[in-house]
């Protein structure tokens, strides 16, 4: 038996009594002729935040919650029912609840086996006690000193810090006895400049599945003080963006939120199954130029999308999407992956016990090319360079996605200049991808600060890009 | 099975033991507030019933001022140990944070002293097959609509009741249960290559109230059909109308922007604007909190604060901010009883109904759909992906995608040229469509 496994009886079924034979007798009750799969997660989760504001430390808060969620699926059928008392005969009312989904059906034993997990992309940490609070607050103060410290014209600061530590553990009738213990902290900087009467924002941070003393190390938090100030001056000078279809750079780490939108949400295996997606059946097709190769990748050690195992239990995995412009995968969780004949990606994922798992995205980026950037930049005579993005969003069906840049400016015959107010940016999916015509040497991986929604629910993700050109994008922004 | 009012004693036992287990670790005030909720929600998709959702939310939180330093922990669990220790981390907490000369609960002379019933609660003893069933012919309706629907995301029917109990040391404690019904359906059509998806749904307080299933999934039907065959259009200054559905985003954004977090962070593009005109001067936004069977009604507020009837725009002109105590004491006002945002807030229509206002407009964009993010609070400006239809000589022409539409919201506000009668009635905000003079579209 793993060291996770162990962790995560401890923590969640210690606690309130419960014993590993419970679990048998719970799956015994989610199994029938008629049940293709059936699983238990159970989930203890410790939250804590800070924030800054106006240099007093304003608010401190705590949550703890736990409980567990069971599923039976019968086809594509799925019956889902959630508690939050670990107490064994109201989770066997649950999963009564849960197998009502199918008529019939009579139990049988079930033999859970824990397979060990090999691989520990993260400590099993608790983050909170990692720092003790008068050093959280210390931090929050330096940070603010720092921002405030960097220019007069900085006029409002907010800090917020948070630590979360996530234990789970999931059980399923197909033999699956796994566990996960999820560190992840985060900070961000929010600062309001302002000159003559004109007031601009901007905002930096980051995060990992690490302890606190992330944030020390490097002086990374200092540092985002530093860049959140920066963007919000370089606003302040901010002339209107330009209206229009024209060529696009967009820049390392963070503009790989297009990757994310743009093809990463239609990769996902529900809608593919269901053939609602605008690369429904496209598997070994052209759907990005040859220069593109976007992997999704939860695996990479300590970053805030990487898992040990998936919600499911499956072992995440480097999954190949698109490779020289063909389209090789989606992403599975167990589920679609049943009814597609396939094997599941390591993808299923769930906000919490009280949400039903889905194909999620996990680190997703595109591979380096072998052009400088400069030299990308210096191939655009008219066009905008994108740095800092804000969220953007998706319509899979039509395949249209948007994001907004926060940070851009314009390249006029070949040279980046001035800098543009913020704008969305407009395409289709399928097609913007075919345009992608240069890609930079300078592969970068955001921070630390993606969340991304689906269906109402939230789960940390990852995304990143080298320095790449789009020959064709549409600004959306107020000037001619 | 216990009834309504005796899980309402419990909870309010639950807040006294927490106001009584912060008193006693020290806090020199405290508040609580603990929610219960249970509900089905279900799909049917392509006919069959794809997912049954059983669910159950239980929840507490508790804040403790120790003079002027706050903290504040929650949790799910109801036990007597948990509301111990609960208590003890947000104590924990006040020990770290900082004396804030505006923190603190409302001023006790504020609470509201009447609670009159809102008839908010109006539960649906709907059983599992009847819900399929009710779902089922949403979604057939929708399918069976027009021949280019080829494909589902399903019928979703949802139905949850839930009980919230506040309480406070200034004795204050309130509580009521809530309904809320909802089905929606979403479908996929096609034409040549054009693949597009939309939806409807229904939402009310009482499930008598709801549209026809039918009706849901026709109209789910027919506004994905009019989306088929969607281009662009060329990049140009033009009027829009916000069809009711999206302005509701606008009057949302409005209400942001006189937040008072907003505003004494100076985070907002309507600092200092109070009796300035924001509006033309036909305009009159006015909140309601006492709605019988409103979607946002309540008596009084997230701190206990007696919730009023507020004209926040008369003849175009801000009246007030939206304010909870703290935003209020960092503005040197008086609270306004919004702790927790705006309750049943409506702006008043005009004589014209959407064909009204495609004809006022003559030519220009009708936008039914708006992705992203993108508004900056701070300044104001506008910039969005859009889809709807092009219109001209007064008619819809044909549905457009893959445009931005841009401008700046103060600039967009005082552009207002009407609002439709046909108000957007699921929403605690609710508008008509609105007729904007001129904003810049992006397209090829």
């Amino acid at each position: 038996m793993s060291d996770l496994i162990q962790i995560a009886q401890d923590t969640i079924l210690a606690p309130v009594g419960l014993i590993e034979t419970d679990l048998d007798r719970m799956l015994g009750e989610l199994t029938g002729s008629a049940i293709d799969a059936a699983d238990i997660y159970f989930q203890s989760s410790r939250l804590e935040s800070w924030v800054l504001e106006d240099g007093i430390i304003k608010e401190g808060s705590y949550n703890i919650e736990q409980g567990a969620g069971i599923r039976a699926i019968s086809g594509d059928k799925t019956g889902f029912a959630y508690s939050d008392e670990l107490q064994l005969p109201t989770l066997l009312e649950a999963a009564k609840a849960a197998r009502a989904i199918t008529r019939s059906g009579a139990e049988r034993s079930v033999q859970i086996t824990g397979l060990p997990t090999p691989r520990q992309l993260y400590a099993p940490i608790n983050p909170l006690p990692s720092l003790t609070e008068t050093d959280k607050v210390d931090l929050l103060r330096r940070v603010d000193a720092e921002a405030r410290k960097q220019d007069p014209r900085v006029k409002q600061v907010i800090v917020s810090l948070v630590g979360a530590q996530d234990v789970v553990l999931v059980a399923a009738i197909d033999g699956t006895l796994n566990a996960d213990v999820r560190p992840l902290v985060r900070l961000n900087v929010h600062v309001i400049a302002e000159q003559n009467g004109r007031r601009e924002q901007g905002s930096s941070g980051g995060g990992a599945r690490k302890a606190f003393d992330f944030f020390l190390q490097e002086e990374r938090a200092l540092g985002y003080a530093r860049e959140a100030v920066r963007q919000a001056l370089v606003n302040l000078d901010a002339i209107e963006a330009p209206a229009g279809t024209m060529p696009v750079v967009l820049g390392p780490g963070w503009p790989g939120v297009l990757l994310h939108e743009a093809v990463g949400h239609g990769l996902e295996g529900d809608f593919n199954r269901k053939g609602t997606s605008a690369f429904s059946g496209r598997l070994g097709e052209q759907v990005a130029s040859s220069c593109c190769t976007v992997v999704d990748d939860g695996t990479l050690p300590g970053r805030r999308g990487s898992l040990n195992v998936d919600d499911e239990g499956t072992e995440s995995q480097c999954t190949v999407l698109i490779e020289n412009g063909i389209l090789k995968g989606y992403m599975q969780d167990k589920h679609n992956a049943r009814l597609m004949k396939v094997d599941s990606t390591g993808n299923g994922r769930r906000e919490s016990y009280a949400h039903l798992p889905m194909p999620r995205m996990t680190n997703t980026y595109m591979l380096a090319g072998e052009t400088e950037p400069d030299e990308i930049i210096a191939t655009v005579d008219k066009g905008l360079y994108a740095v800092n993005f804000g969220g953007g969003q998706v319509d899979i069906t039509s395949g249209q996605f948007v994001f907004s840049a926060s940070e851009a400016y314009l390249i006029e015959n070949g040279k980046v200049t001035r800098p543009v107010k913020g704008a969305t940016l407009i395409g289709n999916g399928p097609e913007t991808m075919t345009k992608v015509s240069m890609v930079g040497n300078d592969l970068k991986l955001d921070a630390g600060v993606g969340v991304c929604g689906k269906e109402g629910q939230s789960v940390p993700v990852g995304v990143g890009q080298p320095t790449l050109k789009i020959d064709e994008l549409t600004v959306g922004g107020t000037g001619q | 099975m216990i009834n309504m009012q005796q899980r309402q004693a419990q909870l309010e036992q639950l807040v006294d033991d927490l106001l009584s287990e912060a008193k006693r670790q020290g806090a020199t005030a405290a508040e609580a507030g603990v929610s219960s909720d249970s509900g089905l929600s279900l799909t049917v998709r392509l006919g069959a019933t794809e997912t049954i959702e059983h669910t159950r939310d239980n929840g507490l939180g508790v804040t403790v001022y120790f003079g002027q330093r706050k903290g504040s922990a929650s949790t799910s669990d109801f036990s007597p140990q948990a509301i111990r220790e609960t208590v003890e981390a947000a104590c924990n907490f006040a020990r770290y944070t900082s004396e804030d000369p505006c923190a603190g609960l409302a001023d006790a002379g504020l609470m509201a002293t009447e609670l009159p019933n809102l008839d908010l609660y109006h539960p649906w003893d709907l059983a599992v097959d009847e819900a399929i069933e009710l779902a089922t012919r949403c979604e057939t309706a929708a399918r069976d609509e027009d021949e280019r629907i080829f494909n589902s995301e399903g019928a979703t029917l949802i139905s949850h009741s839930g009980l919230h109990v506040y309480g406070n040391t200034h004795g204050f404690i309130g509580g009521y249960p809530s309904s809320r019904h909802s089905l929606s359906c979403a479908v996929v059509g096609k034409e040549g290559d054009s693949m597009q998806r939309d939806y409807w749904y229904t939402l009310s307080r009482l499930s008598g109230e709801m549209e026809l299933p039918e009706l849901v999934g026709k109209v789910a039907a027919q506004r994905t059909v009019s989306r088929l065959g969607s281009r662009r259009v060329t990049t140009q200054q033009a009027p829009v109308i916000f069809q009711a559905d999206v302005a509701v985003g606008l009057l949302r954004s409005f209400i942001g922007a006189i937040r008072g977090s907003a505003l004494y962070r100076k985070a907002s593009f309507l600092l200092d604007s109070l009796d300035d005109q924001i509006f033309p001067g036909f305009v009159n936004i006015h909140e309601e909190p006492h709605l019988l069977r409103g979607l946002a009604s309540a008596a009084y507020d997230n701190e206990g604060v007696a919730t009023t009837q507020r004209d926040y725009i008369s003849d175009g002109i801000l009246q007030s901010y939206v304010l909870d105590s703290y935003a209020a004491r960092k503005l040197g006002m008086q609270t306004t009883g919004n702790a927790g945002g705006v309750r049943n807030l409506r702006i008043n229509s005009g004589a014209l109904d959407l064909q009204g206002l495609l004809k006022k407009m003559d030519s220009g964009l009708l936008v039914t759909e708006l992705m992203g993010q993108g508004l900056n609070m701070v300044t104001g400006d506008y910039s969005r992906g859009a889809a709807g239809f092009w219109v001209e000589n007064g008619e819809i022409q044909y549905p457009v995608e893959e445009i931005t539409i841009a401008g700046n919201l103060r600039e967009m506000f005082m552009g207002l040229q009407e609002v439709g009668t046909d108000v957007e009635t699921r929403s605690s905000v609710q508008t008509g469509s609105w007729l904007i003079d001129r904003m810049m579209i992006a397209g090829g």
